[in-house]
C-alpha cells in the first residue's frame, strides 16, 4: 500500500513537473523545472530496479543536461531582458490552434495507451536468454555484458555519435579569440578553491570507482565518465579551465582515443578470423576494462568541450 | 494495474505533454526542453518494458536506455550550439514562420 502511495506520488510528480516545464511562462523556470524533472526520473529509475540508468540519469541526463541547457539560456539573455516567449498567452488563432494540437496530443496518448494495454507477450525473452550466456561476456554486470558485448555495436556507434556532436559543436561555435571571462571579473573566494580542493579528488575517485565496478555490479564508461565531466565543468565554471582558440593535437587525440581503441579491437577480431566485435577467447575481461577506461577519458572530455563550446581548454589558475 | 503497467501509462502521458509543447512553441530553448521531455518518457516506457518478466529483469532495454541517455545529451548539445550561433547571427530565438511570435 505504501509503495503504491509512493508510486502514484512520484507519477503524478512526473506528469506535473513535465507540464509546467512546457508550460511554465518563464524560461527561466522552465528549465530549472526539467532538472528537477529529472531527479524524480532517476528516483523512479532506482523504483523500477534500473540502478544504472539512475546512476546515468543523474549525472548525465540531468547534471550536464541541465548545466548546458543554463549555459545557453545565459548566453540568449540580450541586454538583461530574459527571453520571454509569448507561446502560450496572446491571439484567438494561435488559441484555437493551439486547443487542436492539445486535441491531437491527447488522442496520440489514448492510442498509445490503449496499444500499451493489448501489448502482446514478447517472442523471444532477451532478459533469460542474457541470464544463461552471461558467463561468456567476460564481466558478471547483465547490463555491462550488453552493453559491451552482446550488443557492443550499439555502444560503437554511440561513442561515434559523441564524436560526431563535438564535431558539429566544433564546426558551429562562434571562434574564440581571447578567454571569454577574463580572469579578474572571476569571483573567487576562499569558499571556492576549498571547495575545488575537496570536491575534485572525491569525484575523481568516485568515478574510479564507477568504471571499476562496471564489470560486477551497477556503474561504467558512461556513469564514471559523466562524473569525471562533471569535474571538468566545475573546474571550467570556477575558471581553473578557459576556452582556447584551437585544440591542440594530444587533446584531439583524447577526444578520439574511445572511439579509435573500441573500433580497433572490433576490427582486430576480424583480423583474427572472428566476427566484428567477437573479443578473442580469454582476452574478453582484460579488453572489455581496456575500452571501457579508453572511453571514460574520452567522454569525460568530450562532455566537457560540449559544456564548454570551445575548440580548446586550457589551465588557468588563479 | 502492475507497477509496470502504471508506469508505462505515466510514460505515455508524458510523451504526450512533451509532444504538445514542442509543437505549441515558437522558442526553439524550449523547443529542445520538450523534446528532452518526450526523449525521457521514452526511457521511461523502455524500462517498464523491461519488467515484463516478473523473474528476470531485461538488461537489453536498461543498456539501449544508457546509451540513449548519452545521445540525447550529444543531441541536445549540438542543438544548443546552433541556437546559439543563430541566435549571435540573426539575434532570434525563433525560425521563421513560427507563427507565435508577433511581427516585428
Amino acid at each position: 500500500m505504501m509503495a503504491w502511495a509512493f508510486d502514484a506520488l512520484l507519477a503524478a510528480g512526473l506528469l506535473w513537473l513535465g507540464w509546467r516545464t512546457i508550460a511554465s511562462p518563464s524560461l527561466f523556470k522552465a528549465v530549472v523545472l526539467f532538472i528537477v524533472l529529472g531527479l524524480l526520473m532517476t528516483l523512479c529509475w532506482a523504483r523500477l530496479g534500473a540502478p544504472d540508468v539512475a546512476l546515468a540519469e543523474a549525472a548525465i541526463g540531468t547534471g550536464l543536461t541541465g548545466a548546458l541547457l543554463l549555459n545557453t539560456y545565459r548566453l540568449l539573455l540580450t541586454d538583461g531582458r530574459p527571453p520571454e516567449d509569448r507561446a502560450l498567452e496572446g491571439r484567438p488563432r494561435a488559441t484555437v490552434f493551439h486547443l487542436i494540437l492539445a486535441l491531437l496530443s491527447m488522442g496520440l496518448v489514448g492510442v498509445l495507451g490503449w496499444a500499451l494495454l493489448i501489448l502482446p507477450e514478447p517472442a523471444v525473452d532477451l532478459g533469460v536468454l542474457v541470464q544463461m550466456r552471461l558467463d561468456e561476456s567476460g564481466v558478471s554486470h547483465p547490463v555491462t555484458a550488453v552493453l559491451l558485448n552482446f550488443r557492443g555495436y550499439d555502444t560503437l556507434l554511440e561513442v561515434a555519435v559523441l564524436l560526431l556532436a563535438i564535431l558539429g559543436v566544433w564546426s558551429v561555435s562562434e571562434t574564440i579569440t581571447a578567454p571569454q571571462t577574463p580572469p579578474d571579473l572571476i569571483y573567487d573566494s576562499i569558499l571556492i578553491s576549498a571547495l575545488i580542493r575537496l570536491l575534485v579528488p572525491l569525484a575523481t575517485l568516485i568515478a574510479g570507482y564507477l568504471l571499476w565496478a562496471g564489470a560486477h555490479a551497477p556503474g561504467g564508461a558512461f556513469q564514471a565518465g559523466a562524473v569525471l565531466a562533471a569535474v571538468g565543468v566545475l573546474l571550467r565554471l570556477t575558471g581553473r579551465i578557459q576556452p582556447a582558440p584551437v585544440a591542440p593535437a594530444w587533446l584531439r587525440s583524447i577526444v578520439a582515443l574511445g572511439l579509435g581503441v573500441f573500433s580497433a579491437v572490433a576490427i582486430g577480431a576480424l583480423a583474427l578470423g572472428g566476427n566484428l566485435l567477437e573479443y578473442p577467447q580469454g582476452w574478453v575481461e582484460a579488453l572489455i576494462v581496456t575500452i571501457e577506461s579508453c572511453l571514460t577519458i574520452s567522454i569525460a572530455l568530450i562532455l566537457t568541450l560540449l559544456f564548454s563550446g570551445a575548440p580548446g581548454l586550457q589551465r588557468h589558475w588563479p | 494495474m502492475t507497477q509496470g503497467l502504471f508506469f508505462a501509462l505515466t510514460a505515455v502521458g508524458l510523451f504526450g505533454i512533451g509532444l504538445y509543447g514542442f509543437l505549441v512553441h515558437g522558442h526553439l530553448l524550449r523547443k529542445i526542453l520538450a523534446l528532452n521531455v518526450m526523449g525521457n518518457a521514452v526511457f521511461l516506457l523502455l524500462i517498464t518494458l523491461a519488467r515484463r518478466n516478473p523473474t528476470v529483469i531485461d538488461p537489453v532495454p536498461h543498456a539501449m536506455v544508457l546509451t540513449g541517455i548519452v545521445i540525447a545529451v550529444s543531441a541536445t548539445a549540438f542543438a544548443l550550439a546552433l541556437v546559439r550561433r543563430l541566435h549571435r547571427e540573426t539575434g532570434e530565438t525563433h525560425l521563421d514562420g513560427t507563427d507565435d511570435e508577433e511581427p516585428s
